[in-house]
């Protein structure tokens, strides 16, 4: 198993759709054959158009805000000592979160194609407000998916979905939550494909679904990189991209553009969930060596029992808490070129505490597990380092746990 | 392969001049013994049992199915128990086909090879994987003809004229048409004229297959779709058994009671 050099990760697959010969494809019902291979040759054409991507560019500039800034955190950094830490603070993005790019251009293939709902998964319920903001700019009908137990846990999310005009559905089955959402969403698409667009949330679900989130993301690096050039003249000769990692779309898009270095010059560090300290559940399925099985339409690491039944996982962040993981970070571990490692709920927390306390910086519960690595790592590092966190999300959402968890918010 | 027992099924339902019959059942639903037995007593008035292996991730289907999923996968049912279900099940009923219904990750795990050998010597029929479609299902298929099981290769309203075509080629004796855009046990959207329309363009193709419909098929509509080569019942079939067991009554005798009146309603 080989990364090729020059092309995109997400075009890195074989006729099946299939990353190594064994993360992706699309294992679906065959009534979703026809609408999946419909979306990919609109997809295809449509980023070969350059029409489109000048749209695309317009409202990546002037709707999300691109760029979003890189800043040092100074204090964080003579605190801990060691390396230097950056963030890139993707949580500035219109609505909060790196959500927006995937679902902006959603929304977008969604008019291509003529048609006028679209429906969404959603678990951290940022996926879900950015695709309701998305739906009610572009004038589509939103439906969004999203467990109970979710819609109890991120209720900031929850109204924001419904001032944008989007019909929540809640999601009673198995653990309530992001897993059963994509479960259902699924299901709605196999029922209404014919005047129906979906947008998964993630890049994860069938290969073109990968494809087309990473497409998205990928502004992120593409921003960074320019962004490091200006900052110190060139791409500098040590550097630590370190990423959370629930479903992958952040970290794929903040290291697309630097996949090809070397790992020497660039290390590519994922940060699951590792859930609680004291319980044996998880969301970690790349750092916990989790079996390869088939969950949502794709062949990836993911948390199951001997059986293949899917795990029920836990995580205090609903964003990262689910049991399957993006076949491009599959391929991304089993070739080397990204460490995949996990943090608890206790350390994402005290990494939030930390943050908040030296920086003006408000990291939701998702990117406060990269913090938790970054803090761990930098004081045994050189000063010539430079860490850099992706602060992909607000913790305006987190509020409720914040409070009940640190007594504050 | 023309003697197969599923080929043999549907002959004798066209012999008497009638659609075969087709049930689904979760395996473990509500519990091992009792779905053997749910199992044994409705293949009296069923041509061909379709079992289900149950899933916590089933991404096709309908809550009826998905209540009898979970309620199986509950009470323990393992695939190995699954096996059993069918092995003790063909010793009674040597003839009767039983066709295993589910989702790939499931025989990934237990490991393709395996699974089939299992297949073979539960004496499995068929098996319809619901989420490994046309073309990456061929090494599958081929193996499982190898061993004399059959694809059973499913066709919906989405399917494209250039892809029916090579999925009918690629078919063994069975096809399973799904009615309607819908996961399982949906309400019957599209009218049965409409359904039988697409149904005759798939047996214009090859008239030795035998097509079945499936998916919103209730006692209520049946009856306007006996045309068909078979017909396929499961939704409402577990929907009986939780009803049951809401009820406190035996899911036993209540399900056989609805397979008898659908068995009537197109003979």
């Amino acid at each position: 198993m080989k990364l090729k050099k020059n092309i995109p990760l997400i075009d890195q697959h074989d006729k099946y759709g299939f990353w190594g010969g064994k993360f992706g494809g699309s294992y679906i019902p065959e009534t979703l054959k026809k609408p999946v291979e419909d979306l990919t040759k609109t997809f295809e054409k449509l980023r070969k158009d350059k029409k489109f991507i000048k749209k695309r560019d317009f409202y990546f500039k002037n709707y999300i805000g691109s760029p979003t800034s890189f800043i040092k955190l100074e204090n964080l950094s003579n605190h801990l000592g060691g390396a230097q830490i950056w963030a890139k603070v993707v949580s500035e993005a219109n609505g909060g979160a790196h959500k927006i790019y995937n679902a902006t251009v959603h929304a977008l293939i969604c008019k291509a194609m003529g048609k006028k709902y679209i429906v969404g998964d959603t678990g951290a319920g940022y996926a879900g407000k950015m695709l309701s903001m998305a739906a009610k700019k572009f004038g589509l009908k939103c439906k969004i998916f999203m467990g109970a137990k979710d819609i109890k846990r991120q209720k900031p999310n929850c109204d924001a979905m419904k001032k944008n005009g989007a019909e929540i559905v809640p999601v009673y089955s198995g653990s309530q939550t992001l897993v059963d959402a994509v479960s259902e969403c699924m299901r709605y698409w196999v029922s209404n494909c014919d005047n129906t667009h979906m947008c998964v949330g993630s890049t994860v679900g069938p290969n073109i679904f990968v494809k087309i989130c990473g497409w998205s993301t990928a502004q992120i690096s593409r921003e960074l990189k320019a962004q490091l050039k200006k900052e110190f003249k060139k791409i500098p000769k040590k550097i630590k991209l370190i990423n959370c990692v629930g479903g992958g779309s952040s970290a794929y898009g903040f290291w697309s553009e630097f996949i090809d270095f070397n790992k020497k010059q660039i290390e590519l560090i994922g940060v699951e969930a590792g859930g609680p300290k004291k319980s044996k559940l998880h969301a970690a399925p790349l750092s916990k060596n989790a079996k390869i099985g088939i969950l949502h339409g794709a062949a990836s690491y993911v948390c199951q029992n001997n059986e293949g039944q899917i795990h029920e996982t836990e995580s205090i962040s609903a964003g990262l808490d689910y049991p399957g993981v993006s076949p491009i970070h599959c391929f991304l571990k089993d070739t080397k070129r990204a460490r995949y490692t996990f943090a608890t709920d206790e350390e994402a927390l005290n990494a939030y505490k930390l943050i908040k306390k030296y920086e003006k910086l408000n990291p939701s519960l998702e990117p406060s597990h990269a913090f938790a690595e970054v803090i761990k790592i930098a004081p045994g590092l050189s000063k010539d380092t430079i860490c850099i966190v992706n602060s992909c999300g607000d913790a305006k959402k987190d509020r409720d746990i914040l409070k009940k968890r640190l007594g504050k918010y | 392969m023309n003697s197969s027992s599923i080929n043999l099924a549907f002959k004798i339902a066209q012999n008497e001049n009638r659609p075969a019959l087709l049930t689904y059942t979760v395996a473990g639903d509500n519990n091992k013994k009792k779905s053997l037995e749910i199992l044994k007593s409705i293949s009296k008035y069923a041509d061909i049992c379709e079992l289900g292996f149950p899933h916590n991730t089933p991404i096709a289907d309908g809550g009826q199915i998905q209540t009898s999923a979970y309620r199986a996968i509950k009470n323990g049912i393992k695939i190995n128990d699954v096996f059993s279900i069918v092995s003790q099940f063909k010793k009674l009923k040597k003839s009767k086909p039983i066709i295993l219904m589910g989702y790939y990750n499931l025989i990934y795990q237990y490991n393709e090879n395996k699974f089939l050998n299992k297949c073979k010597k539960s004496k499995v029929d068929g098996l319809i994987v619901v989420d490994l479609p046309f073309p990456e299902n061929k090494k599958f298929a081929s193996k499982c003809k190898r061993k004399n099981i059959s694809f059973i290769q499913l066709i919906s309203p989405t399917t494209s004229k250039s892809r029916l075509k090579q999925i009918i080629k690629s078919s063994h004796e069975m096809i399973y048409y799904i009615s309607m855009l819908s996961t399982t046990g949906g309400k019957l959207k599209v009218s049965p004229r409409k359904i039988l329309r697409e149904y005759s363009k798939i047996k214009k193709q090859n008239k030795s297959k035998n097509v079945v419909i499936g998916f919103g098929i209730t006692e209520k509509n049946i009856n306007s779709l006996k045309k068909a080569d078979g017909l396929v019942v499961g939704s409402a079939i577990c929907k009986e058994i939780t009803n049951s067991i809401k009820k406190r009554q035996n899911a036993v005798t209540n399900v056989i009671n609805v397979v008898k009146r659908l068995k009537k309603k197109i003979t």
